[in-house]
């Protein structure tokens, strides 16, 4: 299973749960199976081409994916990917 | 007065009520403070500015605090810093009316943050938080430190494990939990954005965001008034988050909305330090999104690779046709010797960035001769001495005796006269 985090704006959609467990060979398709057990979470996370928003950051093991291989980032068992808001901080 | 309507998404125009949150439910887009500008336009006027308290808090009408002026507001004297008529730096460089916007002194801790933190750290309090918290790549903790002792606050610090020894020590004085994270600025955001989601803490740049980034206005407003009450044609503004950037443009274009100044002439640059320029990078471009980038640079400040409000400030590039660049670390130290030698202000490395792409645009043709121009100089010198240490040289050593003094000075006035 891979462990998911969940940030605040879409717990709503999660009964208020941070952290859910799923699976997916990349992340595209975690995707595609959070919005099955959690309707709605695709169009919340990506735009109508089905691209992540520009405000939406994703993490695997902690790395950003854009450094690694975008939404095709191959994910295994005991990953951690986490959903996080891009915007924040400075300075 | 009800100053402020609501807070609106940016992007999907959303609305939600004025609490601690900072992201859109729907597109994840930032959450911004929507004021009634016709209530404040009613309010404002520049004599009732002039007749106000000596500190940014003589805006308080375009600020999004409830709180009148008086006990409630934490951080009274931030703000209103000098605008030094720069005239050496100005000859150096070839600009007839260049200014320093002098945030190096600051009240409290020394850097354009005390005025963010004042605006977050009063709505925190307005909003019921007894723990104010931030994620910093070091003048961000100092300020929020200082004014969560002085409003009684607990108090969190989250920084990078590498910052400059002053910063950390700057948070440890005021006895504030600092918390170093093993990684960089990015990797300290994101923590802190998902520790966010699991306290009650007011985290100035993540759930109170909405309200800290509108402080940075207040150095547009005070640069209309130094000014004159008139728009710069140029200013220079360093880039991290690149939120400053947008909201230097904000603060220009409230002061028109409200009345306060006829038009907005201004061109927004922004520079950033060549080891971490995801935004710049992307204006020379052409484009209008970032890439991130792993910082690597002498300018720690400024080393955000993931910058939140980079899609914005390439938007008031654009908008108000600025240009971007960078500069490299040797440049940045140049930098801050060139303001410290001309001008009699030493600047933090952010200052130093500002300054070596202030002298690149005008060597450019960006930034004219008749232009008024402004860079904003946001941090103190004496956070990273670090930067400079080796490339000031050494003071003469010598006996306390006149005679060896006198061959010392001899000695060295000869070595003058030959240079």
């Amino acid at each position: 299973m891979i462990k998911v985090r969940i940030p605040t704006p879409l717990r709503p959609l999660t009964h208020g749960q941070g952290e859910v467990e799923t699976q997916g060979i990349n992340v595209a398709e975690l995707i595609e199976n959070l919005n099955a057990a959690h309707p709605g979470v695709k169009d919340r996370l990506c735009d109508e081409n089905g691209d992540l928003r520009r405000f939406v950051n994703v993490y695997v093991n902690e790395e950003d994916i854009r450094f690694l291989k975008g939404k095709e980032t191959a994910l295994k068992d005991g990953d951690e990917v986490s959903f996080v808001p891009a915007i924040a901080g400075g300075g | 007065m009800t100053k402020m309507k609501a807070l609106a998404c940016r992007e999907c125009g959303k609305e939600y009520p004025t609490q601690a949150i900072h992201v859109c439910e729907m597109c994840f887009g930032p959450l911004e403070v929507k004021y009634n500008y016709d209530e404040i336009k009613q309010a404002i006027s520049r004599r009732k500015i002039e007749d106000g308290p000596l500190s940014m808090w003589r805006y308080i009408d375009l600020l999004p605090v409830e709180s009148a002026l008086g006990p409630a507001i934490v951080g009274p004297h931030a703000g209103l810093t000098p605008m030094v008529r720069a005239r050496n730096l100005g000859a150096f460089l070839g600009i007839d009316e260049l200014y320093i916007k002098n945030d190096t002194v600051n009240h409290p801790t020394l850097s354009f943050k005390d005025r963010v933190v004042a605006v977050a750290v009063t709505r925190a309090r307005e909003l019921g938080f007894e723990t104010v918290a931030c994620a910093s790549t070091g003048n961000l903790a100092n300020s929020v430190a200082a004014h969560a002792a002085a409003a009684s606050l607990q108090c969190y610090v989250f920084i990078p494990g590498d910052l400059e020894a002053a910063k950390v020590l700057g948070n440890l004085i005021y006895r504030p939990n600092v918390v170093e994270i093993e990684g960089n600025y990015d990797d300290v955001n994101r923590l802190c954005s998902e520790i966010a989601g699991e306290h009650r803490w007011a985290f100035v740049n993540i759930n109170i965001r909405p309200y800290y980034a509108e402080g940075s206005k207040t150095l547009a407003f005070e640069t209309i008034e130094q000014l004159g009450w008139r728009t710069p044609d140029q200013v220079v503004v360093p880039m991290a988050s690149g939120s400053l950037l947008t909201k230097i443009w904000k603060g220009f274009n409230e002061m028109h909305k409200v009345g306060l100044v006829d038009a907005v002439r201004t061109k927004v640059n922004g520079a950033q330090a060549e080891g971490c320029s995801p935004i710049a990078t992307a204006y020379k471009a052409g484009r209008d999104f970032f890439k991130p980038v792993k910082p690597k640079t002498i300018a720690k400040s400024l080393a955000i690779g993931n910058p939140a409000d980079g899609y914005y400030a390439l938007k008031t590039a654009a908008e108000s046709g600025g240009a971007m660049d960078m500069v490299g670390d040797d440049e940045v130290v140049e930098g801050i010797k060139l303001l410290a030698q001309t001008e009699g202000i030493f600047a933090e490395t952010a200052g130093g960035v500002t300054i070596g792409v202030l002298r690149k645009m005008v060597k450019q043709g960006i930034i004219k001769k008749s232009d008024v121009t402004v860079a904003y100089i946001t941090g103190n010198g004496l956070k990273t001495q670090e930067a400079v240490i080796d490339a000031v040289g050494r003071p003469v050593r010598i006996q306390p005796s006149l005679v060896h003094f006198q061959q010392t000075f001899q000695m060295m006035d000869r070595k003058q006269g030959d240079a």
